[in-house]
C-alpha cells in the first residue's frame, strides 16, 4: 500500500462516494470521538502545566539572578561603620548597578510576619541587610567575597545562587514533565486509533474482499478507513480542546498573590498553543490508521 | 449501452494464459502442470467434481491467487511481476461472478452494481443512463433501490453479473453462477452470458451443471475444460 501526497490530497478534498464504501459503525465511532476528546482535554492541562512551569522558571530566574544581599553581622557599635565600608566596596565593584542598605522600617517589615511589627531592632543583634542590584553582565561573586573578607570582616555575601538553582531546576523539570505528559497523551491517541482501526478492518473483512474483487487498490481501501478515523480524531479532539480551554479559563486566578497553582493556565500567545492539538491528533490518527491499514490489508490478502 | 463490443486482436493474442501452473495448499498440490490459453472472444466451461479445484483455477485467472509454480499471464503480463495495486487495476478488466455473491449490505443494489465505477474514480451519476440500461438488461430496474438482503438468489446473481460487466471488461469469469438458482433463472443468466460473448467478451464459467453446458452449446461455440486428477484436459464431444 502506498500512502503519498496524492492520497493526502484525496483525503483532504474528500470523495463522498468513496466514503460510503465502508459501512457506518455507530458505537466504535462514538468511542473514538470520546477517547480523542478526553485525550485532548487532558493534553490541554498538560500544556497549561508546562507553559505555567516555564513562566515560573523564567520569573524565578530573572527575579533572583539580578539581585544579591550582604548581611553585616557585627557588634552593635560597629554595624554602621561596617555597613558604610561595605557600600564603599560595592561602589567600586564592576557589575554592581546599585547597592543600598535597608532601613530599619524595611527590615522590620521583612521580619513582621514572624515577630510582629513592634520588634525593637536597635536592641537586638539583627544583621543589617544591603540589597545589591547587578548589571546585566553581573558581578564576580568570588572576587567580591574576597574583598569583603579583607575590608569588612562582618559582611556575608549571599548571591541567591543556592536558592535560585534548585527552584529553577524544579520548574524546568516540571515544564519538561508537562511536555512529556502531552506527548504521552498524543501517543495514547495513536495507540487507541491503531487499535480501533485494526478492529474496524477486521470487522469489515468481507467489505475488503468485495472491494478487492471489484478492482479497488489497497490504497483506496485504506484511504476509506483513514479518512474516517482522521475525521473522528479531528472532531473529537477539537471538542476536547475547546472544553479544556474553557476549564482552564474559569480556573481561579488568585489575583496578584504569587503561587504556582493559581498561575496554572495560559497567557498571551500561549492560548493559541492548544489550538494545534486537533491538527496534531488528526495527523497522528492519519499516520496510525495508515499504518494499521497497511498491516491489516497485507494480512487479509 | 455501456457494454462495448470487443474486437479480437488476432489468433495469437491471449487474454489469459496459464503455463505449467501448479498450486499447492496446506502441504498438498491441488493443481499440477496446468496449461490453458483463452483467446479473446472465446467461451469456455470449466467442469469437474466438487473439490477438484475449479474455484482455485478461476482465482488464479484473475490474480486473486498466485501459482506455486509456472506462469499466469493476464493480457500478456505475468501476474507475479505486478505490484498489488497493479493487479487491482488489471482486475478492472475482468468481471467476476461468484456462487456466493458478496455485496456491501449497507448500499443499494444500484450502488453495489456501480461499485467498480466508484473504486476506479468514476462516479455512478456520470454513468446514469448506462447504469439504468444495464439494470434493465439484467431485469433489475424495479429493484434498483433495494438492499442486497432483500433480493432473491436469482436477483443477486443477476446483480452480480451487472456489477461484473459494468466496467465493460474483456473477460467475464463466473464461478458456479447457477448454483443457487432455479432452472428458469439459470437459463436467463446463461442467455446474458452468451450475449456478452457475442459482444466479444471472453467468458469462462466454472460449473458442475452439465445441463447448463449442454444448453450453452446449443447457443454458442463453447469449449469444455475438465479438471481431473489435478490436471486440466479438454472434454470430449459427449458434453
Amino acid at each position: 500500500m502506498t500512502f503519498n501526497f496524492k492520497s493526502l490530497r484525496r483525503l483532504i478534498s474528500g470523495d463522498p462516494y468513496a466514503g460510503r464504501v465502508v459501512p457506518p459503525s455507530g458505537f466504535t465511532a462514538q468511542l473514538t470521538l470520546f477517547a480523542s476528546g478526553a485525550m485532548a482535554f487532558l493534553a490541554v492541562f498538560a500544556l497549561a502545566l508546562s507553559l505555567a512551569s516555564g513562566r515560573l522558571a523564567e520569573r524565578w530566574g530573572n527575579e533572583l539572578a539580578g539581585t544579591a544581599t550582604i548581611r553585616i553581622v557585627a557588634p552593635q557599635d560597629q554595624r554602621a561603620q561596617q555597613t558604610a565600608a561595605a557600600l564603599r566596596v560595592l561602589e567600586t565593584t564592576p557589575g554592581v548597578a546599585r547597592a543600598r542598605a535597608l532601613t530599619n522600617a524595611e527590615q522590620q517589615a521583612l521580619l513582621a510576619p514572624w515577630f510582629g511589627s513592634d520588634l525593637p531592632l536597635d536592641s537586638l543583634p539583627v544583621p543589617r541587610l544591603i540589597e545589591i542590584t547587578s548589571t546585566g553582565a553581573g558581578f564576580d561573586a568570588t572576587g567580591l567575597r574576597l574583598r569583603l573578607a579583607a575590608e569588612v570582616p562582618g559582611a556575608i555575601l549571599d548571591d541567591h545562587g543556592r536558592w535560585r538553582a534548585p527552584l529553577v531546576a524544579a520548574a524546568q523539570r516540571l515544564r519538561l514533565l508537562g511536555w512529556v505528559a502531552a506527548a504521552l497523551i498524543v501517543a495514547a491517541v495513536a495507540a487507541m486509533v491503531t487499535l480501533a482501526a485494526n478492529a474496524a478492518l477486521a470487522a469489515n473483512a468481507q467489505v475488503v474482499a468485495v472491494l478487492r474483487l471489484v478492482g479497488a487498490t489497497d490504497s483506496y481501501i485504506a484511504l476509506a478507513f483513514v479518512r474516517r478515523f482522521t475525521w473522528r480524531a479531528l472532531v473529537g479532539s477539537s471538542v476536547g480542546v475547546i472544553v479544556g480551554l474553557v476549564a482552564v479559563w474559569v480556573l481561579p486566578s488568585g489575583g496578584e498573590a504569587p503561587g504556582f497553582l493559581t498561575g496554572l493556565g495560559f497567557q498571551g500567545v500561549g492560548w493559541f498553543v492548544p489550538l494545534a492539538l486537533p491538527l496534531v491528533c488528526a495527523a497522528v490518527a492519519l499516520a496510525a490508521t495508515a499504518f494499521a491499514a497497511s498491516r491489516a490489508l497485507r494480512s487479509l490478502s | 449501452m455501456m457494454l462495448r463490443h470487443n474486437r479480437c486482436d488476432g489468433a495469437g493474442a491471449r487474454v489469459i494464459e496459464l503455463e505449467n501452473v501448479a498450486y499447492s495448499y496446506g502441504g498438498g498440490e491441488l493443481l499440477s502442470d496446468i496449461s490453458v490459453k483463452l483467446a479473446p472472444g472465446s467461451f469456455h466451461f470449466l467442469t469437474g467434481p466438487s473439490g477438484a479445484g475449479k474455484t482455485t483455477l478461476l482465482k488464479l485467472c484473475y490474480g486473486a491467487l498466485l501459482p506455486s509454480a509456472g506462469y499466469v499471464r493476464l493480457f500478456q503480463t505475468d501476474v507475479r511481476s505486478l505490484e498489488r495495486d497493479d493487479v487491482a487495476q488489471l482486475r478492472r478488466k475482468i468481471g467476476v461472478v461468484h456462487q456466493d455473491v458478496q455485496f456491501l449490505d449497507h448500499l443499494s443494489v444500484t450502488d453495489n452494481v456501480a461499485l467498480p465505477l466508484t473504486v476506479s474514480g468514476r462516479h455512478a451519476e456520470a454513468a446514469g443512463p448506462d447504469l439504468a440500461e444495464l439494470m434493465n438488461w439484467v431485469g433489475l430496474s424495479n429493484r434498483a433501490e433495494a438492499l442486497p438482503a432483500e433480493l432473491s438468489g436469482g436477483e443477486r446473481q443477476r446483480a452480480a453479473l451487472a456489477r461484473a460487466v459494468i466496467m465493460s471488461p474483456d473477460i467475464v469469469l463466473a464461478d458456479e453462477p447457477t448454483g443457487n438458482i432455479d432452472w428458469e433463472m439459470s437459463q436467463r443468466l446463461l442467455t446474458l452470458l452468451v450475449e456478452l460473448n457475442r459482444m466479444g467478451k471472453t467468458v469462462l464459467i466454472a460449473t458442475h451443471d452439465l445441463s447448463l453446458i449442454r444448453a450453452a452449446k446449443a447457443q454458442v461455440q463453447a469449449r469444455v475444460l475438465r479438471i481431473s486428477n489435478r490436471r486440466v484436459q479438454l472434454a470430449g464431444a459427449d458434453l
